[in-house]
């Protein structure tokens, strides 16, 4: 669990739209180590023939246009370039992007909710674009469900002064396989707001970014999930501060148990020689509540400027406390449910920081479920 | 009516002999206080009894009216009708007062409180001990002072409504005012007759407030003199140093 000393600028420095300028990882990779290859089912490999169906339902908000574009739409892949094998696999394989466009200064007036449904038919490949034009808000809810063998690219370009909320729930049926790359890049004094919550899947490797344009940008990351046995569960998160006086906080946290249920956090965080005043802070945590379970967390941070406002990272693994579920049985509670109260406790602190009482609500119902298994 | 019976009870930390055969016997209806000097082992004594797993039992007996206390889990104690007040209680993120609090009750009496019921009985409870209403929403114990940890402790009690109460150092830390509120809610909870309590102290001031039956000397791990009232008058004014001493 130590602090990873290989500089990491090397280790995202490649970047390209040709999916031969990257090898097939073999997961000796510093990037693949951690991820089960041969449970992939071909999305490293270029194997997965894309026959399968990802259905995308939308619940827009009435402020903002959504579309279904083809790959040469101008919109498309404008604020990254993919920095993996299966990222420029599914760049170079989607069919139909979704956009979705907030216009300038336009403020929605509920929730925008795109469903994604795996259809269990095979390999599929997606894109979306989310557009938020300067000083327009904007409330974005994912929703992973089905059975798939999906890799997708999302790209979130806030624009000035604009204000972008995301919450991805990855909840997908027990035999689902799903890499995705979420973009998110910042103009000036954007904000962005991430909450990821993965319960569902065989194997989810989600690697959230992002990216600043210009300096004000707020970026503001969090995730919860809940691994079961037999579950891989990999998140990567990287902040690339590159202008002035941006700031970014990451906290992920997980339960974990079961049999080879396993976890892996990798927070990598870089501060460039240009990016003073840069204020950053990374957590993730985990609470492993049975023998069997494994979490890998790593946190990264890189700075090459001597003009921080502030940088830190911290990660601690551990046991159930046996005082808290002593404390809560010695009141009469039974220790199934002391520990569900704890653990839906330290997950549900997280999820108090999503706004929105009826996603907040959603996430609590999602994770409760969970527990109840 | 409800006895609390503790037979030669031998107790053991990461074996180290710390409980060295205790006997006591408890009914409703009374109070016995507990004294002793620092690391004598009366925290061990309560929480042996309540089941916490770093103390190993090596021997003895503890039953509640009959039914063999060191055979059922720590939350059955509970239910079964015993309660521990502890001496430091212990924060809990993410759990609030009030979810912590229904679940308990919820537990200890087989089913759930009307919503309306608990309410109504949790805002009287809390205002007879000078708790702030907006405690509720607070994680359990988290920032708590240590007044308001022990304060929080007896709403529990009277909450719960258990047949034997061991208190361990619910006075400690407190000041006048506090202690006094506390007193109150342990003085309300066994006004009822029916309720039997075991109140560990270091100090004797708690029991001006609080009248015990009997009183208990406990030194070196084992109960070394007993008496009533008086005893604890003899202990303000010559302290613990003749047991310390005698058991060294
Ligand atoms: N968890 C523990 N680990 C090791 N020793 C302990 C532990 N708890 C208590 N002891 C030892 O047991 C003895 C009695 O402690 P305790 O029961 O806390 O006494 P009291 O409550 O009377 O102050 C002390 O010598 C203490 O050091
Ligand atoms: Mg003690």
């Amino acid at each position: 669990m130590g602090l990873n000393e290989k500089p990491l600028s090397t280790l995202h420095e490649k970047a390209s739209y040709d999916l031969g300028d990257f090898d097939v990882p073999t997961g000796r990779e510093e990037a693949w180590r951690f991820t089960p290859l041969s449970r992939l089912k071909g999305l490293h490999n270029g194997k997965a023939e894309p026959v399968g169906h990802v259905r995308v339902d939308v619940d827009a908000a009435p402020e903002v246009t959504v579309e279904t574009v083809g790959r040469d739409d101008a919109r498309v892949g404008k604020s990254f370039m993919p920095t993996d094998r299966v990222s420029a696999q599914a760049w170079n394989t989607f069919e139909k992007a979704t956009v979705i466009t907030v216009p300038r200064e336009a403020v929605t007036s509920k929730p925008t909710v795109l469903t994604l449904t795996g259809e269990g038919d095979g390999a599929t490949y997606g894109h979306i674009v989310v557009k938020v034009e300067p000083m327009a808000e904007a409330v974005l809810v994912l929703d992973h469900k089905g059975s798939a063998v999906y890799a997708d690219n999302i790209e979130f370009v806030v624009g000035d002064g604009a204000n972008l909320k995301v919450v991805s729930l990855q909840d997908w049926d027990d035999d689902a396989v799903h890499v995705s790359h979420h973009h998110a890049q910042l103009a000036k004094d954007a904000t962005f707001r991430s909450f990821v919550v993965t319960l569902g899947g065989d194997l989810v490797r989600l690697s959230p970014s992002v990216t600043y344009t210009a300096p004000g940008g707020d970026a503001d990351m969090s995730g919860v999930y809940f691994v079961d046995a037999g579950q891989h569960l990999e998140h990567r998160l990287l902040v690339d501060h590159s202008q002035p006086n941006c700031k970014s906080n990451v906290d992920y946290r997980g339960a974990l148990q079961g049999e080879a249920a396993h976890a892996v956090w990798i927070g990598d965080v870089i501060i460039r020689v240009e990016a003073e005043g840069t204020d950053t802070y990374e957590l993730n945590r985990n609470l492993i509540l049975t023998d069997g379970a494994r979490a890998d967390s790593v946190p990264n941070l890189e700075i090459l400027t001597g003009e921080v406002a502030g940088a830190g990272h911290a990660s601690a693994s551990g046991r159930l406390d046996d005082e808290h579920i002593f404390y809560l049985q010695a009141r009469g509670i039974p220790y199934d449910e002391a520990r569900r109260l704890v653990v839906r406790g330290f997950l549900g602190q997280l999820v108090e920081k999503i706004q929105i009482e009826e996603i907040r609500e959603r996430v609590m119902n999602a994770l409760e479920a969970e527990l109840s298994r | 009516m409800s006895t609390l019976e503790i037979r030669d009870l031998q107790v053991a930390v990461e074996d180290k002999e710390i409980l060295r055969g205790v006997n006591l016997t408890v009914k409703a209806g009374q109070t016995h206080a507990i004294m002793g000097p620092n690391g004598s082992g009366k925290s061990t004594l309560a929480y042996a009894i309540a089941g916490h797993p770093k103390y190993t039992i090596t021997g003895g007996q503890v039953l509640l009216d009959g039914v063999d206390l060191l055979e059922l889990s720590v939350d059955e104690r509970a239910r079964a009708g015993l309660f521990l007040a502890m001496q430091y209680p212990v924060e809990v993120p993410g759990v609030s007062v009030s979810n912590f609090l229904r679940s308990a009750v919820t537990a200890v009496r087989g089913e759930a409180p009307k919503l309306r019921e608990f309410a109504k009985d949790l805002k009287a409870g809390m205002d007879a001990l000078s708790i702030d209403p907006a405690f509720a929403q607070r994680n359990l114990n988290e920032g708590f002072s240590g007044g308001e940890k022990k304060r929080h402790e007896i709403l529990q009690m009277e909450l719960l409504k258990p047949k034997i109460a061991v208190l361990d150092e619910t006075d400690s830390g407190l000041d006048v005012d506090a202690l006094r509120v506390v007193s109150e809610g342990i003085n309300r909870f066994r006004a009822s007759g029916e309720t039997g309590v075991l109140l560990i102290t270091h100090y004797t001031r708690i029991l001006r407030y609080v009248k015990p039956d009997f009183v208990h000397v406990f030194a070196a791990g084992r109960i070394v003199e007993e008496g009533g009232p008086e005893l604890a008058e003899k202990l303000e004014a010559e302290g613990y140093e003749q047991y310390t001493k005698a058991s060294a």
